[in-house]
């Protein structure tokens, strides 16, 4: 990353409900080009800040810029020039995945040809088929589909990986980074620390809608090494998840 | 900030100027169009659930209703009044049988009047008697309209009786006419109410509308597009109901084209109206479950006391101010007038006057209770 432009800025952001602060005062800014993760548990806020930054959900307090828009005055901007994934989403029923891509063209305005995008994320073989038909890979992969309807400069991913198989993981992981290397900027919030070490550039972690720690992951595993923080077992060369890809193989299974 | 770097990924036809909101809008007409169509419950509430009614009702009333009407013993039965009874082909008279026969059928409803003629001494008219019987009040309706289109005149001017002819053997009234109207509203108002309810509370449970709401498409497109995708299923399915009706049994369109697209303007103008129930039950449903129940309260009553099946005249005195202040009454109403008395649209202005009534209000707590997310 020799080039750090923000393309997303966060100030101070604050989002109170009734008698609950599910975020205060969160900043931080996301690179161009980069994979940022947003971490944490449950409920931490990663999801509120997400949505609040889709312009999906208003804030109660603080700056929001991405890519020169603000959140506040120019919402319908920003989201020509975002994608959206959202965590458990469902599509409209009835549809196959073609119809479901061309729906999404419609409301984005976007010319574009629903094989090709389906052909972007190996989902060409399920084009007459039911979002409600396909796994839990192919539904996440299809997600990712429509949100690159729009050729989007960011896109969003709300725990896109939760509930896959290794291999699902695996080859989602592979997408993303492809997604990444064609130009678009990617937000990524997930609950798994392996994922986040390979895949992201940098995560922040999120804990009671405050930010703990925010680098890159081989930085902030070094500052805890150098405090002395030991393993309680010696790491072996590989683990039990190398393993099961190495007995069970890599392609995938959908 | 660093837009003009960005260049790799500019997107002229994605610049705010160029976006269409229009086509978003068809975009979602189109999709929820495709949707209804595949959807089961969809096509048995507005196609199958009304053509088996008007099958049923079509093959019972043999394409006619038949009103069976005793000739009391002694009555003159060679005169205009009872030849044009029997020229309108839906009443059957019923002779040869005893008085007290005749009292015993009466009173199950199995002849649904009597009539008993006989000429005025020293004049030219006749003097016409009739009973009706409370076993069979609504033909006994319709025969009170056929009789007071002859009397009317013959009363007072004895030698009318061949210009009173020609007035009621000119269309013939069939269960049909009646029949298909009401089940044409029922149609639309399970469109309308259950569609659109069922719609938009699922769009809203699995975030769909969420989803829309993170592309630059604006609500009213979404509303919209749901609308013309409903009107158009619906107005499908009322034109099939139409023409079915028509070439199979013999429903009536005194205009022909002209009276079916009189009848397709009323069909949007309810199924709007009804759609405004949907969006309300959409808000005040917590989940799916509840949609049916919730629907029902608004449906049922309408279905059973808007003159679907039976006239609202037969209804009980205390009943018929309900029956009147419902919508489909006059959707109904307008319907039948349009379909069988050949009526325009401005003829039927006052029940598109009440329906418009009922959608502003229907609106104004469609707004208030309506829920995206």
């Amino acid at each position: 990353m020799e080039t750090k432009k923000a393309i997303i800025s966060v100030k101070d952001l604050v989002k109170k409900y009734d008698d609950f602060v599910a975020v205060q005062g969160l900043s931080f800014e996301v690179f161009e080009h980069e994979i940022f993760g947003l971490l944490g548990p449950n409920g931490a806020g990663k999801t509120t800040t997400l949505e609040i930054i889709e312009t999906l959900r208003a804030k109660t307090s603080g700056e929001i810029i991405v890519d020169g828009l603000s959140v506040d005055k120019q919402a319908q901007d920003i989201k020509q020039i975002i994608g959206v994934q959202l965590q458990a989403a469902g599509y409209y029923p009835n549809l196959n995945l073609v119809e479901l891509i061309e729906l999404f063209a419609g409301l984005y305005g976007a010319n574009i040809k629903p094989m090709e995008m389906l052909e972007k994320v190996n989902l060409q073989d399920k084009a007459k088929a039911k979002y409600k038909a396909l796994s839990g890979g192919q539904k996440q992969r299809f997600s990712i589909a429509t949100t690159l309807i729009n050729q989007p400069k960011i896109i969003f991913l709300d725990e896109p990986t939760t509930g896959l198989d290794p291999q699902a993981r695996r080859n989602l992981w592979d997408l993303i980074v492809e997604i990444r290397n064609a130009g678009t900027t990617v937000v990524i919030t997930t609950h798994y620390m392996d994922e986040a070490e390979q895949l992201c550039d940098r995560v922040a972690f999120v804990e009671r809608g405050q930010i703990i720690a925010l680098d890159t992951p081989d930085n902030l595993i070094d500052k805890l090494v150098s405090s002395g923080f030991e393993r309680k077992k010696e790491v072996k060369k590989a683990n039990l998840e190398d393993v099961f890809i190495n007995l069970t193989g890599q392609e995938w299974r959908e | 900030m660093q837009k003009d770097i960005q260049d790799q990924h500019s997107n002229p036809s994605l610049a705010t100027g160029g976006y269409s909101h229009t086509k978003a809008t068809l975009a979602l007409a189109k999709a929820s169009f495709r949707s209804i169509m595949r959807s089961p419950s969809a096509v048995v509430f507005t196609l199958a659930f009304p053509l088996i009614f008007i099958l049923v009702f079509g093959f019972l009333g043999g394409g006619g209703t038949r009103i069976d009407v005793g000739v009391t013993p002694g009555s003159d039965v060679n005169n205009p009044v009872i030849g044009t009874l029997e020229k309108t082909g839906m009443i059957r008279l019923v002779k040869d049988k005893s008085k007290a026969e005749f009292d015993k059928l009466l009173e199950k409803g199995n002849v649904d009047a009597m009539i008993d003629v006989h000429r005025k001494v020293n004049t030219s008219a006749y003097s016409v008697n009739v009973v009706y019987t409370s076993a069979s009040r609504d033909k006994g309706g319709i025969l009170k309209s056929v009789l007071n289109n002859i009397f009317y005149d013959k009363t007072l001017k004895p030698t009318v009786a061949e210009i009173k002819e020609s007035t009621i053997t000119g269309r013939e009234y069939k269960t049909i006419d009646f029949i298909l109207p009401g089940q044409l509203g029922f149609s639309l108002l399970s469109t309308g109410v259950f569609g659109t309810a069922f719609v938009f509370l699922s769009l809203r449970q699995t975030l769909v509308i969420k989803r829309f709401f993170a592309t630059p498409v604006r609500r009213s497109s979404i509303v919209i597009g749901e609308g013309i995708a409903r009107i158009g299923f619906a107005l499908i399915g009322a034109l099939f109901i139409i023409l079915i009706g028509h070439f199979f049994f013999g429903f009536t369109l005194v205009h022909g084209t002209l009276t079916v697209v009189n009848m397709l303007i009323l069909a949007t103008l309810g199924v709007i109206v009804f759609m405004g129930f949907g969006f309300i039950i959409s808000g005040l449903a917590k989940n799916e479950s509840m949609v049916p129940p919730i629907s029902n309260i608004v449906t049922l009553p309408q279905f059973l006391l808007s003159g679907t099946f039976f006239s609202i005249e037969a209804f009980p005195s205390w009943l018929q101010p309900i029956s009147r202040a419902l919508p489909l009454t006059y959707l109904n109403d307008a319907m039948r007038k349009v379909a069988f008395e050949g009526s325009g649209l401005w003829d039927v202005k006052f029940q598109i006057m009440i329906l418009l009534l009922w959608g502003i209000g229907i609106y104004a707590v469609a707004v208030k209770v309506f829920k995206w997310e």
